[in-house]
């Protein structure tokens, strides 16, 4: 299992979910990925988005004007 | 292994793309969702840029649909594809600088392509014929379905019965008369349905899902390009269109004044790559400097932008000027408001 960060402040929606998306095309099952944004919006759209391709959030945080999600790839078909 | 059928449906985040994907999954058909990201998207954006919208629920609308249908959605980054549907448009130009039917006729020839590529063996769109002027005619849907190459694999479920029949319909993988017939620019037969279906919420976008519908920011559009002498834009020139006031008192240079506080944190993210303008003794906006500003144009540059501070009315205002690293302090005069002609607003 393998656990990799991006940086994805700068970024507005939906630009972070397709980041997450295609990163996440190339992890394995398991694997962890963190991601760091600077649009709100990333804290309702990647979640929807993991739920809907069977991933998990593992965590969220804010700070004043950045957000980071903690994201857990799931089973073998990752959309 | 399962035989079931496979359809790729366009989802915009609006209703019809909702219906149009619900009446096929009814069908016992596996349906995924395809939502093409071409950076003039609506979507998000301009809520997320700016302080007053916080208040507003934020949510993607194509992930909304997706997650309403249980059904995978794939975001697809178009951003540099995309400039050559714009730039020379085969069917032209909408009311401003829409290129609707070719913008149509390239997602859904994207759509087939990333539909052969994965296996799916149809695609749905939840166009409805004689609903938008340009691209959702009974004579121009089926230039979409040329053009794009889809052809008959190319079916609209909410006015199936208003056209042809496609492969789906006669492999009878799909069956028509549990297809629609809905035709015009009324919405109550899709209000209706969703009812049935139990959808409620679903985002009702006044004004489109694409800036280039906005008359406002396609003037902003061709101003950039006549300005620069070429049709060409990165990614950042055309979210830079949706933030701020543009102001352009030469041909060579165009002020972004952000409006309020949200814009301005957004536009700090640019100030690496331009000159930017912060006034300093009062409250006021941070404003980048987008083109060739000359040296001796900084100080007039300063006490216009001196006149969206605090400090309009003061007869002395500080302003700072960043350029290539080098910063210079400007003591200006706010232009008064009669200085600053209505032609100089793009």
């Amino acid at each position: 299992m393998s656990k990799i960060s991006l940086d994805l402040r700068g970024l507005l929606c939906p630009l972070p979910v397709i980041r997450v998306q295609d990163k996440i095309k190339t992890l394995e099952s398991g694997d962890q990925l963190e991601v760091t944004c600077t649009d709100p919006g990333v804290m309702h759209d990647i979640p929807t988005w993991c739920r809907i391709n069977g991933h998990s959030v593992l965590s969220s945080s804010r700070s004043d004007y950045e957000f980071v999600l903690n994201l857990q790839v799931g089973g073998a078909d990752r959309g | 292994m399962s035989n079931k059928r496979k359809a790729v449906a366009l989802i915009s985040g609006g209703l019809d793309s909702l219906l149009a994907a619900k009446v096929i999954q009814e069908q016992g058909v596996h349906v995924e969702g395809i939502n093409f990201f071409t950076g003039f998207c609506v979507e998000g954006h301009t809520h997320a840029i700016r302080k007053k919208d916080k208040a507003k629920p934020k949510r993607n609308n194509a992930l909304w649909v997706a997650e309403q249908l249980n059904m995978k959605l794939h975001i697809i980054d178009v951003i540099d594809e995309y400039k050559s549907v714009l730039f020379n448009p085969k069917h032209g130009y909408g009311a401003n600088m829409n290129p609707c039917l070719d913008c149509k006729v390239f997602m859904v020839s994207k759509a087939k392509q990333w539909a052969e590529e994965n296996g799916f063996d149809f695609i749905i769109t939840g166009e409805v014929v004689g609903q938008r002027p340009m691209s959702q005619r009974k004579d121009t849907m089926p230039v979409i379905s040329r053009e794009s190459g889809a052809d008959d694999l190319l079916m609209r479920p909410l006015c199936a019965k208003n056209l042809p029949e496609t492969l789906p319909e006669r492999e009878g993988w799909v069956n028509r008369d549990e297809l629609f017939d809905f035709s015009g620019r009324t919405r109550k037969p899709q209000m209706a349905l969703a009812e049935q279906y139990g959808f409620k919420d679903y985002a009702t976008p006044a004004g489109g899902c694409c800036f280039l519908t906005d008359k406002s920011y396609s003037e902003k559009l061709v101003d950039l390009w006549k300005y620069r002498g070429s049709k060409e834009y990165e990614l950042d020139d055309i979210m830079l269109l949706k933030v701020g006031r543009h102001i352009r008192p030469g041909g060579d240079y165009k002020l972004i004044v952000a409006r309020e506080e949200g814009e301005s944190r957004f536009l700090q993210g640019y100030k690496k790559g331009f000159t930017w303008l912060q006034v300093m003794s009062h409250g006021g906006p941070l404003t980048l400097v987008e083109g060739k500003i000359k040296e001796e144009e900084l100080p007039f540059a300063a006490s216009l932008v001196a006149r969206f501070s605090q400090g309009r009315d003061a007869d002395k205002v500080t302003v700072k000027c960043v350029r290539d690293g080098e910063e210079t302090i400007f003591d200006v005069k706010p232009l008064p408001p009669y200085e600053i002609p209505e032609a100089w607003y793009v």
